[in-house]
């Protein structure tokens, strides 16, 4: 038995594991959130630049609408989305030691998910009150 | 797997550079630039829900020389992977490979790059009275 599974070529032990059957998944989600993030990004970097040098209340009021809050958390979620799927794709392509990869790959997510819900719950602690 | 280390591509030593390599690298770079910079949008976020005082000093910061170097960078990491990436999502539906169409959409997107990170400083400026 443990002779027979030496003497399998790499390519003959692949086929048989066969695909998984999800790689283009990853790859469609990038883009869908590429997409997404064209109004979503755009949107948010025109507030941003006409927010300039304001007050607190002003930010406020702005963070703290319906629309706003609306699009502030479609515009996070995408975002951290795609950062998240997008440097998976940098660590994989660049980090060769799988250890290391794995857990740049899983800090990363963590790290991207963090970031998302503590955005969104300032958001809500702005326009509900805290 | 393999036990012999085996030549890998591209050979960056002796590779010259081109726009269209020059424009993926960049686009990689300003992705990670832009994820390590929503650091900065949620700590603006957190600053903003904690009060008066906290976001006050947010402005301070972000408004500093250095603040606004890095959000200048920021801009410009930001338009460019904006431009690049839709660039890379015509490509995705097949549009703009033949190799001058992809120069062409290269220098546009560079150019675009320039055009919006100024006219978004401009507008910024503007808005706060500056002239």
């Amino acid at each position: 038995m443990a002779m027979q599974k030496e003497l399998r070529s790499d390519l003959g032990r692949a086929r048989g594991l066969g695909s998984a059957k999800e790689g283009v998944g990853h790859w469609w989600r990038q883009r869908l959130t590429a997409l997404a993030l064209i109004p979503l990004s755009l949107w948010f970097v025109a507030s941003v630049v006409f927010l300039t040098d304001t007050d607190h209340a002003t930010a406020v009021a702005w963070l703290g609408s319906p629309v706003t809050l609306g699009l502030m958390v479609l515009f996070l979620g995408t975002t951290f989305y795609h950062a998240a799927l997008g440097m998976q794709v940098v660590i994989e392509d660049y980090v060769s030691n799988h250890g290391c990869r794995t857990a740049l790959i899983v800090l990363t997510n963590f790290a991207c998910f963090a970031l998302m819900v503590a955005a969104v719950i300032s958001l809500l602690v702005i326009a509900f009150g805290g | 797997m393999a036990s012999h280390p085996r030549p890998t591509s591209p050979h960056l030593q002796i590779y010259k550079p081109q726009l269209t390599s020059a424009t993926s690298i960049f686009h990689r770079l300003t992705g990670v630039g832009l994820a390590i910079g929503t650091l900065v949008l949620v700590y603006w976020l957190i600053a903003a829900a904690m009060g008066n005082e906290a976001f006050d000093m947010a402005e301070t910061i972000v408004g500093s020389v250095i603040g606004r170097i890095l959000l200048f960078l920021w801009s410009l990491a930001f338009f460019y992977h904006l431009l690049n990436g839709i660039r890379h999502l015509a490509w995705d539906a097949g549009f703009g490979f033949e190799l001058p169409a992809a120069y062409r959409s290269g220098y546009a997107v560079i150019i675009g790059t320039v055009v919006l990170t100024l006219l978004a400083w401009v507008l910024g400026y503007m808005a706060r009275g500056a002239f």
